[in-house]
């Protein structure tokens, strides 16, 4: 968190005692935004949406009033809102946060989302791993249902809204919102082919919108004190605060909210209380592990928003920033990232199924063996003969790393090649 | 249904709105390959094989799930697109045992077949590859070899989707997913065998085919399913005069792209316990004959009785050139009105919505155009003349009312056979040209797949050869020439 509360969104009742009860949220502010959201007409809601220029905060950055409103209109089927709380991409922590400290905060969300677009049913889909958010959530569904704020006629209102929470069962693909959407039906996480777009042909058949738990979280604050507000925030493409999970080597890691813009040197050396032991930067991955990285040049002059970040040919992704230092081997941390990947693929699409893992294993003999200059070249291969090739981006999230970290930190790559005085042979 | 002009490979082609890429492309002879696509499933978009170049479109788009619009401007030969198949290709076999020689698909694989055609570079994998288990039974005489598979799904897909039991599933993620059943279930479904069908490698195979037989000596003939009233196409896999399969053949109007397991393991009769020679009774025993001396006996046979009080008993199972031919002879050579049928009776008989029928008679539809009476309503005969066996029940009238077999045309051996003077041996249907009246009055033509077994004779030309024996003049019986 930053410490001047002017600048937050979606973390003012983080420290908090009991920030997760609805009397705290209450006292604080919480459920304001209801009586104005009634008051509206649900096409305004979304306009409302579309103005703040809220994007999707769960990584692929969609704006977030646009996907409401491909919701169908006049459709003769039940609507539904999932949230996307199933938060598993490495190095990304912040929703577990917002789920753990404000569950009412993403109800309210849940309640202006859900008037909206018409839908009378939502789903949290939380990672089964989220103990404590899971029963700060599932707390927070029950407090509200007893109040009234969630049920039939809720706060007196002519609307009826039942929110589902439900447990994922340990499979990072279930992140992605059509596998979400399998899954929560009770078949393998899996993703679906598109189209037909979830807003068409989402959960059982019917028109869905998929947002997950930042986004959400973000609406009481647009409803209540407009779009105009809202885009006081960041910049002018990027509007709004977006919160980061910094980990790695920095003194102080953890979850901020900035506004977008932020300068990423900022982020490491001012907020997050610089490197750690005063080591050198070497390496940043700027958006969860699954973004192409950056070196410490690129961090001189990146900022954290989504033009920047395109600007520096990655992507700010769910904000799960990764410090690196000096003494870090990008092909060690390559590995981790394949070993999860190839673990995590759902097994659908072939180069991915077997991409993924054929990737795992090279990695795994050049740093047991020691590689040659063909296995880099068949490492860039197989990543451009699996990107952009499959039904979701999971075959992408581990062929961006590969390129990006080739690209950038050949030297390490050729320490660990064949033949080679400085070689490195490490057991794994 | 409006036609939608778009351009493939720089051609021009109009085509049916709604019409996916890959049968876009197939109209104009361009093969797009795939293996998880199948016209009769649901598209499931997984093995990225049809991958496929779109003008104005950001990223290659796979062809199965892409439908025509006006306009598209469709690459698939393109070096971009060749390389993405050759790249498919490669991710496919490095986990893939190269086992073709010792594979039952050997022949038939897409994976062999695409390999050829799509990729042929050698493997560049070093690494260890995934065993997975082999040899599992997965009921229904399905045998799984996971480490063939390539996880398309069609099998999953068909249970789900088209059998209606959703008995199928992957398990596991990454490249060490498999297709299994649900613990401790099988597959059961009564159209099990068309996930062996439809798998495009030799993950899934027939246990009742596996090492009987490689695919290149058998020879395929077009025919009909005889298990029932239904008629479903069929394509008859043989190899010296044996039937070693039977698959089923694409009809959009009869069985779509299925048949039932009952149906497909039905052949059996055609291979065993056949009769293969002519027998009469001779010095109170049964003795074999030539074809000429048995029908010469029946003749004479004949002519000591009053022919117009011998029953003829046809069945349900023949063709319509034979039931014509068998009826045309009771009426206008033995000149009796005694003309019934009997049929496949099958005590609580399978049916469902989607293909099987409860009647496991191919033909009673042309029986009932022939209006004939069930045995039920035999009056007294002297005798009588039975085409292809009787059923139980109408064995036992025969026997109640003292009515004597004084011939059988069988091509299997049955109960009534000892009971008869003169057995006749015919062909089945895999023997004979001919035509079958399905339950929807479909007309279904079935095609002689090999030559009869041992002296079999069409029925036609024994009942020229009696027509003839007893001095009467006889046109020559060719199955064709009824329709």
């Amino acid at each position: 968190m930053t410490d001047n509360k002017d600048n937050l969104v979606l973390t003012t009742r983080f420290g908090l005692e009991k920030s997760y009860t609805a009397d705290v949220y209450q006292k604080t502010g919480g459920y304001k935004s209801i009586d104005k959201l009634f008051s509206m007409k649900p096409d305004d809601v979304i306009e409302e949406v579309k103005k703040s220029g809220l994007r999707g905060r769960g990584g692929a950055g969609f704006a977030a009033g646009l996907k409401w409103s491909f919701i169908p209109k006049n459709v003769d089927k039940p609507k539904y809102l999932c949230v996307n709380a199933d938060e598993s991409e490495p190095g990304t922590f912040k929703d577990r946060y917002l789920l753990e400290d404000d569950p009412h905060q993403l109800i309210e969300g849940i309640i202006i989302c859900c008037y909206a677009i018409g839908a009378e049913s939502a789903y949290v889909y939380i990672r089964g791993e989220f103990d404590l958010a899971y029963r700060r959530i599932e707390e927070a569904v029950q407090e509200a249902y007893q109040k009234g704020y969630l049920g039939k006629n809720l706060f007196g209102k002519n609307y009826k809204l039942d929110v589902t929470v439900h447990r994922g069962a340990g499979a990072y693909i279930c992140g992605e919102e059509t596998a979400l959407l399998s899954s929560l039906e009770g078949n393998k996480g899996q993703p679906r082919i598109k189209p037909p777009f979830p807003a068409v042909v989402g959960l059982f058949g019917c028109p869905t919108i998929i947002n997950n738990v930042e986004t959400i979280s973000a609406l009481p604050y647009i409803l209540n004190n407009g779009a105009d507000a809202y885009k006081k925030f960041g910049t002018e493409k990027s509007p709004g605060t977006k919160l980061f999970s910094v980990s790695g080597h920095v003194n102080k890691p953890g979850v901020y909210e900035l506004p977008l813009g932020y300068p990423m040197k900022d982020l490491i050396n001012k907020v997050c209380g610089g490197m750690k032991d005063g080591k050198a930067l070497k390496a940043v991955i700027p958006g969860g592990t699954s973004m192409p990285i950056l070196t410490a040049k690129d961090c001189e002059t990146v900022t954290l928003d989504y033009e920047s970040m395109t600007a520096h040919q990655t992507m700010l992704g769910s904000g799960g920033v990764i410090v690196m230092n000096e003494d870090v081997d990008m092909v060690w941390v390559l590995r981790n990232l394949s070993r999860f990947y190839a673990h995590e693929s759902c097994g659908q699409c072939t180069p991915c199924r077997e991409g993924t893992g054929w990737i795992d294993k090279m990695l795994v003999r050049i740093l047991r063996e020691g590689g040659e200059e063909k296995d880099i070249a068949l490492l860039n291969e197989l990543s451009d003969n699996m990107m952009g090739k499959t039904i979701c981006v999971l075959a992408d999230s581990l062929s961006m790393p590969v390129i990006s970290f080739i690209k950038k930190f050949p030297d390490d790559f050729r320490r660990h090649l064949k033949n080679r005085p400085q070689a490195v042979r490490v057991g794994i | 249904m409006a036609k939608v002009n778009l351009t493939i490979d720089g051609q021009s082609v109009d085509v049916e709105e709604g019409t996916n890429l890959i049968e876009a492309a197939r109209q104009i002879g361009v093969e797009v390959p795939h293996y998880c696509y199948h016209p009769g499933l649901k598209i499931d978009g997984n093995c990225r094989m049809c991958l496929v170049d779109i003008e104005k479109s950001p990223k290659p788009q796979i062809a199965c799930n892409t439908k025509v619009a006006p306009g598209m401007v469709v690459h698939t030969q393109t070096d971009k697109v060749k390389k993405m198949r050759a790249s498919v290709m490669e991710f496919l076999l490095i986990n893939h045992p190269l086992d073709c020689p010792t594979c039952d698909q050997a022949g038939e694989c897409r994976l062999q077949d695409y390999y050829m055609k799509y990729d042929r570079i050698p493997s560049r994998f070093e690494e260890t590859k995934v065993h997975k288990d082999k040899m599992i039974d997965l009921g229904s005489s399905v045998m799984l070899d996971q480490e063939r598979c390539i996880a398309c799904t069609r099998c999953i897909r068909f249970c789900r989707d088209v059998a209606g039991q959703d008995e199928l599933a992957l398990a596991n993620r990454g490249d060490h997913v498999t297709i299994t059943t649900f613990p401790g279930k099988k597959l059961s479904n009564p159209y099990a065998g068309n996930v062996v069908d439809i798998c495009p490698v030799g993950a899934l195979t027939s246990d009742e085919f596996r090492f009987k037989k490689r695919v290149w000596y058998l020879k395929r003939t077009p025919s009909v399913c005889t298990g029932c009233s239904r008629g479903c196409n069929i394509e008859v896999h043989h190899e010296g005069n044996k039937i070693y399969r039977l698959i089923p053949r694409y009809n959009p109007n009869v069985n779509q792209y299925w048949m039932c397991d009952e149906g497909r393991h039905g052949y059996h009769f055609v291979n065993d316990n056949r009769v293969l020679r002519a027998q009469i009774i001779k010095n109170g025993a049964m003795q074999e004959v030539s074809f000429a001396e048995a029908a010469a006996y029946l003749a004479s046979q004949l002519k000591t009785m009053n022919s117009s009080e011998i029953a003829t008993i046809s069945h349900a199972g023949e063709t319509n050139e034979v039931l014509k031919a068998f009826d045309e002879f009771s009426k206008n050579v033995l000149k009796t009105d005694l003309r019934y049928y009997s049929r496949n009776e099958v005590k609580n008989p399978s049916s469902d919505t989607i293909l099987r029928t409860a009647d496991k008679n191919p033909n009673q539809a042309y029986i009932n155009d022939l209006k004939l009476k069930p045995v039920s309503e035999i009056k007294n005969a002297q005798a009588a003349l039975v085409l292809n066996g009787l059923s139980e029940a109408d064995f036992e009238i025969l026997k109640k009312k003292n009515i004597p077999i004084l011939a059988i045309f069988a091509a299997n051996v049955g109960d009534a056979l000892p009971h008869a003077s003169v057995v006749c041996p015919i062909p089945t249907f895999a023997e004979q040209d001919g035509h079958l009246t399905n339950v929807n009055a479909v007309v279904q033509k079935i095609s002689q797949a090999f030559a009869p077994r041992g002296e079999s004779r069409l029925v036609g030309e024994w009942l020229d050869a009696i027509t003839l024996a007893l001095g009467m003049s006889a046109k020559k019986a060719e199955a064709v020439s009824v329709f």
